[in-house]
Formats: structure tokens, sequence, C-alpha cells
């Protein structure tokens, strides 16, 4: 029986509670440092930081509905070759779920790793999230929470969350050492903290904190939130269906794309370190781009960029996790994610894999079997 | 459309079905010159890239073809390119082209006859199945 334990919520602040917790994980000796998202003491944006004091962990919020990168590349710079030190990781699901994929890949290890989950119930876009932390400062992630958790509302302010975590079907965290339970949970009182491995046992014990059992609740809210998030997945996979269903419908879903690979550099799971489309590959001959012209009447400049979308689909979408970055940093709001999810659902279906499930599932394109998938091969087919 | 004539691009591997092509040859065996013939190392080595760059050209097909299972010059890159063939049929699909245009076969060197069958049924499912849209289309 797995230990679960709870940490007292004082005047209504989960942010101020999890501090606490935070600090006493980061205090045992055997744990070297913490990455956790903060906000900065320059400037009130909250991004990941690497911590090794406790005492730093002043302005830590990993709850805050503020998702500005996926931190799985930076877990992979920490962990590609042994640090020295056991570090603490606290990342949403699809971080998480990023980083078992770059494991597999061999990007990351998850040796003197140590992975503390939450209940993710999702994030604002970069600019909206801008606009309520300008507003509301400090209290942004508290009114947030006091919003979804309470009144199960996930619209908050009338500015929603993104619709990449709209759609997630994966607000729980897999594969961690520690999970922080919000669902169910009455936060007014206190959040639940569950150790998911003999490391998080390990952790949990020395924090002297009382033993509580599993939210009741918790269940049924899981069932409510996934019931909603799986219906609007499934809703944007028709939407795109339709939106990019032939040639020239996707040439025009797309036809804001310039070429900027924003949403490869944010995507968290696209790892070459020289990706075919920066190399000469692409520098095309000044007389090819006549002969395209000559050939179609009119070409769009920049080209090639449906040519890079579909390609980037062959390349990461078995491994894509729909943490939605790429929408996220796209200069001219192409909904990059709708697309990318939509044909990966389609992908991974396929060979019967799901990004980030399991570290022990090889990447699809990195195996085959001698019995399999006989029909390509059929000759009447 | 009776003046149709499809172009289809074939990655095949050196060690069988280009062999095999060359075999047709030889033995002047007659198929439909709507191919055009890209000659690999290995299916293994056929990137989705070149796959999706063919049809984004306007290729109306795209064939890969390489050693039956076994018999791969590398041991098992032929096995790979099912995987990725696998992975192009979800994918192009989603986009409006048809999975017949994109076809994977096992030719051996010595089967030169099967070669030129391929070809001419493949020219002829293309030309029933009409134009791929791109050809006309801005897509780049």
């Amino acid at each position: 029986m797995a230990t679960t334990v709870k940490i007292e919520v004082k005047d209504n602040d989960i942010v101020a509670s999890l501090q606490v917790f935070l600090k006493s994980v980061l205090g045992q000796p055997r744990i070297g440092a913490m990455l956790v998202s903060q906000h900065l003491p320059m400037k009130n944006v909250v991004m990941p930081t690497l911590v090794t004091d406790p005492e730093a962990l002043e302005g830590a919020d990993p709850l805050a509905p503020s998702f500005p990168l996926n931190a799985a590349k930076l877990v992979s710079r920490l962990t590609r070759k042994p640090s020295g030190a056991i570090i603490a990781a606290v990342l949403r699901p699809c971080e998480i779920r990023a980083f078992v994929e770059l494991v597999k890949l061999n990007q990351a290890g998850r040796e003197n790793l140590i992975l503390i989950g939450f209940d993710c119930l999702g994030a604002y876009k970069n600019s909206d999230y801008l606009k309520v932390v300008n507003k509301d400062g400090d209290k942004a992630t508290q009114k947030f929470y006091e919003q979804v958790l309470l009144k199960n509302d996930l619209s908050s302010e009338e500015i929603e969350i993104s619709n990449a975590c709209k759609a997630c079907e994966h607000p729980l965290p897999e594969g961690v050492d520690i999970t922080i339970g919000l669902l169910g949970a009455p936060v007014k009182d206190y959040l639940w903290i569950k150790a998911d491995t003999a490391e998080g046992e390990n952790i949990l014990a020395k924090l002297n904190l009382t033993s509580v059992d599993e939210p009741p609740d918790r269940n049924r809210a899981v069932e409510l939130l996934l019931e909603k998030r799986l219906a609007y997945r499934d809703r944007m996979f028709e939407e795109n269906h339709l939106a990019t269903g032939n040639i020239e419908k996707l040439t025009t879903y797309l036809a804001g794309c310039v070429n900027c690979y924003n949403c490869r550099v944010a995507c968290p799971v696209c790892y070459c370190r020289e990706c075919v489309f920066v190399t000469d590959v692409f520098d095309h001959e000044p007389a090819q781009y006549l002969r395209w012209s000559n050939r179609k009447k009119l070409i769009k400049m920049p080209t090639d960029t449906v040519f890079y979308h579909i390609t980037r689909l062959a390349h990461m979408s078995t491994a894509c996790v729909g943490c939605g970055q790429c929408s996220n940093a796209c200069p001219n709001d192409i909904p990059v994610m709708e697309l990318f999810r939509t044909v990966a659902h389609k992908t991974q279906q396929a060979f019967a894999y799901e990004a980030g499930r399991n570290l022990d599932e090889p990447p699809p394109l990195s195996v085959f079997k001698e019995d399999e998938f006989k029909e390509l091969t059929a000759i009447n087919e | 459309m009776t003046d149709f004539e499809p172009t289809i691009i074939a990655f095949v591997c050196n060690w069988c079905t280009y062999t095999a092509a060359d075999l047709a040859g030889t033995s002047r065996l007659m198929y439909p010159a709507n191919v055009r013939l890209v000659r690999v190392m290995c299916t293994g080595m056929v990137d989705p890239k070149y796959v999706i760059k063919s049809f984004l050209e306007g290729a109306d097909a795209v064939l890969v073809s390489g050693c039956h299972p076994g018999d791969c010059h590398y041991i098992n890159g032929n096995f790979k390119a099912r995987r990725r063939i696998k992975l192009l049929k979800e994918i192009l699909p989603q986009f409006g082209f048809e999975n017949k245009r994109l076809k994977l076969t096992w030719i051996g060197a010595s089967d030169g006859i099967q070669f030129a069958d391929t070809i001419s049924k493949m020219v002829d499912d293309i030309k029933s199945l009409g134009p791929s849209r791109v050809k006309t289309r801005m897509v780049i």
C-alpha cells in the first residue's frame, strides 16, 4: 500500500503550502537541487528554475497556470550525463511524458532524478497568462485553482486555458516518484500527496507528514474531467479532419507559415541537433525557384512550408505528447497543435503506441517485427 | 481521362528491385515508361521525406521496392522500410492522398517479370484513379 499523506493548507493559500513541502524535500541532504517553476524576482513571469538552497524557493509556484516552455528539454540537459547530484524535478504531466520520450531517444536519463508530478488542470496560452499575471500578480495561481477546483469551471475570468490543455486526456502524472493530488482533495484544508515508487516512499517517510487516505471524491473528479477533455479532443479531431482533409485545405491551413521553425524549437521531442530543414538541402538554387514558379504560375514564398510540416509529422508524430507548445510558439497563430495531435493520434494508434506512457515501450520507428503489416506488401492490395 | 500518363517515382534497392528492373530490360520485357527509378542502396534508407517530397512535387504515385524478407543485403533494412511506409500510409491519407498512390513491394533480383507486371498494374491503377491534385496546385 502506497504511502499517502497530506500537507495542510493554511489561509486558503495552496501556493504557500506547496512551497513549505518543496522546501522540506529540497532540505533533505541527499537531494542536491530542484527544478521547479518560480516567479522570477526581476519580473513577474513564471519560469523553470534550478534551485539548490531551500530558502530560494520563496517564489516557487509549479502550479501556476503558465506554460512558457516544455521543461522536458531542460531535464534532458540536466540528466543526459551524470550531474553528480540527485535532482528533484517538479513537472506537469505532459512534461513528464515528453521526458519519457527523450529518455527512450537517448537524450535524457532517469537515474538520479526524482520526478514530482501534480494533477494538471491546464495552463493559459503565453499571451493570456501575461494578461492574468499583470492583473492579479502573485494571486493569479490561487485565483485560478479556486475557480477550477471549487467551482469546477475550466474558464477563468473569461480567458480560457489553451486548446492543448482543453484536449488533454492525461491530467494525472504518470511514471513519477511523488504525486501531488489536487483533484477531489479538499484543497481548502489540505493537498494530498502520494508516493508512487520506493524512492518516493523514502522521501515522504522523512517528512513526518500526517497520513491520510486517498480522497474519496478523487476518482469521480478525474472521471468528470476526462469526460470533458475527451469530448473536446474528439470534436477537435473531427474539426481538424474537415479543415485539412485535402492538400488545398492543408495549404490554406498552413498559409501563414513563414518557416521560422519556432514550433520545432518549442517541441520537446524534436531533438535533432541539426534539423534537415536548416541544412543546405534546402538552400535551393535561385533558378530552382523560377522553375517552380514557371510550372505553377505562382508559388508562395518562403517555399517548403507544407513539406516541412508533413515531414515533421513523419519524423516526430509518434512521439507527440500533445503539450501544445508548437501552437504557443507560432507567431502567426497557426493551430499547429490541433493538426499534430490529430495526425499523431492516428500514427500512434497504428503502432499501438502512446507517447510518454511507458519507459519500456520502444519508439515505433526504432524497432520492427518480422511478422507485421503483411497487408502492405500483399500483391493485389 | 484517356490521355493521362501518370508519373510514378520508384525508390528501388540496389540489390534486388533495381537488379530486377535491369533484368526486365535485358530480357526485353515491355513495361510502361511512366516510372522514374531512383536507385538507393536499401529501402531502409528511404526517409519519409523523399516520399513526401515526391508527392508534393506532383508525383501521381510512389513505389518503394526492395528485397524479400530475409534477403535484405543489410539484414533488416526492408523491415524498417515497412514501418515507415505504414507511418506514411497513416499520415498522407489525412491530406487526401489516396492510399493506392503509395505502394511497397518486395521484388527479388531474379523477378524481372514480376517487376514489369508490378509497374504495368500500378500504371493501370493510377490511370483509373486520375492525376494527383497536387500537380496543378500551388503546393510547395
